[in-house]
């Protein structure tokens, strides 16, 4: 599902590399925890998934795709399987949760018949049957996010990208977020989450892949935070 | 891609731009009314000059006796019979002549009086102080100098002059007229140029939150694009609009009515609706594919994938 070979990514006018080194490798269907302080290299190694920067050495493949060779015109096909969440949500704010969830289809060009089947569906899923026409602001930062995770899912993809999803949160929140992103993985999708929630991480007890300074420190199977802050 | 969809984001853009947007569609329709205008202007230089030119003659004039005494041209005496035949003769040899014809002095002092009857130095002339000359019709107007080039200095031949050239000194001002003009259309073009990529960007800015998640949610470049392509084009279209507006109100005003030359200058063919008409598909192209391409550019670093 994501393989990294010996990655190293230096950004131009910076010394020291954001990764160093990196290779590993997750498999269909995983869940995995991505932990490290700020400047460990965690964005990085999302945005290289995520093709917004390309590696200085070695090689990604996403979805069996080697990310150098792809051009940028397929670049969005490649995106179109991915699912993406961030901390701040990155909703749009006039408009309604519905076509919120919607503009992710709209804009891949999918029919309007198919929209008003699939929308619902997942809102659905998300737990915010009902709430279709409310707008972003509206809601509470946990429906919000719901609302967001709705919009990654909704095209099905087969790997879910999370940026810190439970990063303005509070702890019951972050429970119902992390309760339905464990649903989506049981569907098949593969979920890869950056977190600095550490009561998070120790109670899944999955997979734990932790950066330090751009390198590799640990990849454990069931594992914990184990960073003391 | 929806068409509904397309165009809601159109108007959402450009209403939230109105202040740049007014400044795009009136530098656009500035300059492209200028473009317009100097194509118009070259249009109606060129009909004059068919006009004109199929009247003009090149006049050789002939050394009278007067002549032989005070000018240098003239100094070996006034023209002879066989002169004359002799200029005949090569005239008619010559293939870009159409047609040539006598002037006597009688002829020539007959038409002076007819023009210039009441001045002082009429009354003074007789037909003896006139010249004789040929008038030559040419098939090419412009080939002037080969029948200079073959009388000029010719005994017995005190000029040969060309109306043309006379002409051409006030084409030479509208053609001057002209490239000012195209130089300020290019001036107010650039500044057409900058101001649709200024407003492409802001907008692109404006709106970086959609086009971030349309990105995120793998949307193609073409597709991100689209909006603020068709947004400078349909600016553009409408500055094109207005310019041929312009235009035709122009060509009715000057021309037909209000200044209306065509009554007052009755010596001037000027041009008809017909070649306004013929340049504003011109303009209209140009409103439509200057902004979009200006666009596209601007875009090309802004909203990479």
């Amino acid at each position: 599902m994501i393989r990294f070979d010996n990655v190293s990514k230096v950004y131009p006018k910076q010394t020291r590399p954001a990764l160093r080194d990196v290779s590993l490798e997750v498999e269909r269907g995983e869940f995995v925890f991505l932990v490290g302080s700020s400047g460990s290299g965690k964005s990085t190694f999302l945005r290289l998934i995520l093709r917004e920067e390309r590696t200085s050495q070695g090689q990604v493949h996403v979805l069996g795709k080697d990310l150098a060779r792809l051009s940028n015109w397929k670049v969005p096909q490649m995106r179109r399987q991915l699912g993406t969440v961030f901390q701040d949500f990155r909703l749009l704010p006039n408009k309604t949760v519905a076509e919120n969830v919607a503009f992710a289809q709209e804009v891949i060009g999918k029919s309007r018949g198919e929209i008003r089947k699939s929308v619902p569906q997942v809102l659905d899923l998300v737990g915010l049957g009902g709430k279709e026409d409310r707008m972003p602001g509206e809601l509470s930062g946990g429906e919000q996010q719901r609302v967001a995770i709705a919009r990654a899912f909704v095209n099905r993809p087969k790997l879910l990208i999370a940026d810190e999803p439970t990063g303005n949160l509070d702890p019951q929140t972050s429970v119902g977020i992390m309760k339905l992103l464990d649903r989506i993985n049981r569907t098949g999708t593969t979920v890869l989450m950056a977190t600095h929630d550490q009561n998070i991480v120790d109670q899944m007890r999955k997979r734990v892949i932790e950066l330090e300074k751009g390198r590799l420190v640990r990849d454990q199977a069931r594992g914990v935070y184990g960073y003391q802050h | 891609m929806r068409a509904q969809f397309v165009l809601s984001e159109i108007g959402v853009g450009l209403r939230r731009n109105l202040t740049m947007t007014f400044a795009v569609v009136v530098s656009v329709a500035l300059s492209l009314a200028l473009f317009g205008g100097s194509l118009l202007m070259s249009d109606q230089v060129n009909t004059m000059k068919g006009y004109w030119y199929d009247k003009v003659n090149v006049s050789i004039f002939l050394c009278n006796k007067s002549d032989a005494e005070s000018d240098p041209h003239c100094a070996r005496g006034a023209v002879t019979s066989d002169q004359k035949k002799q200029i005949v003769a090569d005239l008619d040899k010559m293939s870009v002549v159409q047609k040539v014809t006598y002037e006597s002095s009688d002829q020539a002092y007959k038409h002076y009086k007819e023009q210039f009857g009441d001045s002082p130095l009429a009354s003074s002339l007789t037909p003896d102080q006139m010249q004789e000359s040929y008038r030559i019709k040419l098939k090419d107007p412009e080939k002037y100098q080969v029948i200079a080039t073959a009388f000029d200095g010719r005994d017995g031949v005190q000029s040969v002059q060309d109306q043309k050239g006379i002409l051409d000194n006030l084409f030479g001002l509208l053609n001057g007229m002209n490239w000012a003009a195209r130089a300020v259309m290019a001036m107010m073009l650039v500044v057409a140029l900058m101001l649709i990529v200024n407003t492409v960007r802001v907008s692109a800015f404006s709106r970086r939150r959609e086009t971030g998640i349309m990105r995120l949610v793998g949307a193609s470049g073409f597709y991100i694009q689209a909006p603020f392509i068709a947004e400078a084009a349909v600016a553009g279209l409408i500055g094109g609009g207005v310019a041929c507006g312009f235009l035709l109100i122009a060509r009715y005003f000057i021309i037909d009515h209000g200044l209306a030359l065509s009554q007052k200058l009755n010596l001037i063919n000027f041009i008809g609706w017909d070649a306004v008409l013929t340049k504003l598909p011109l303009i209209l192209a140009t409103s439509l594919l200057m902004p979009a391409l200006a666009a596209f550019f601007a875009l090309r670093k802004y909203l990479k994938v």
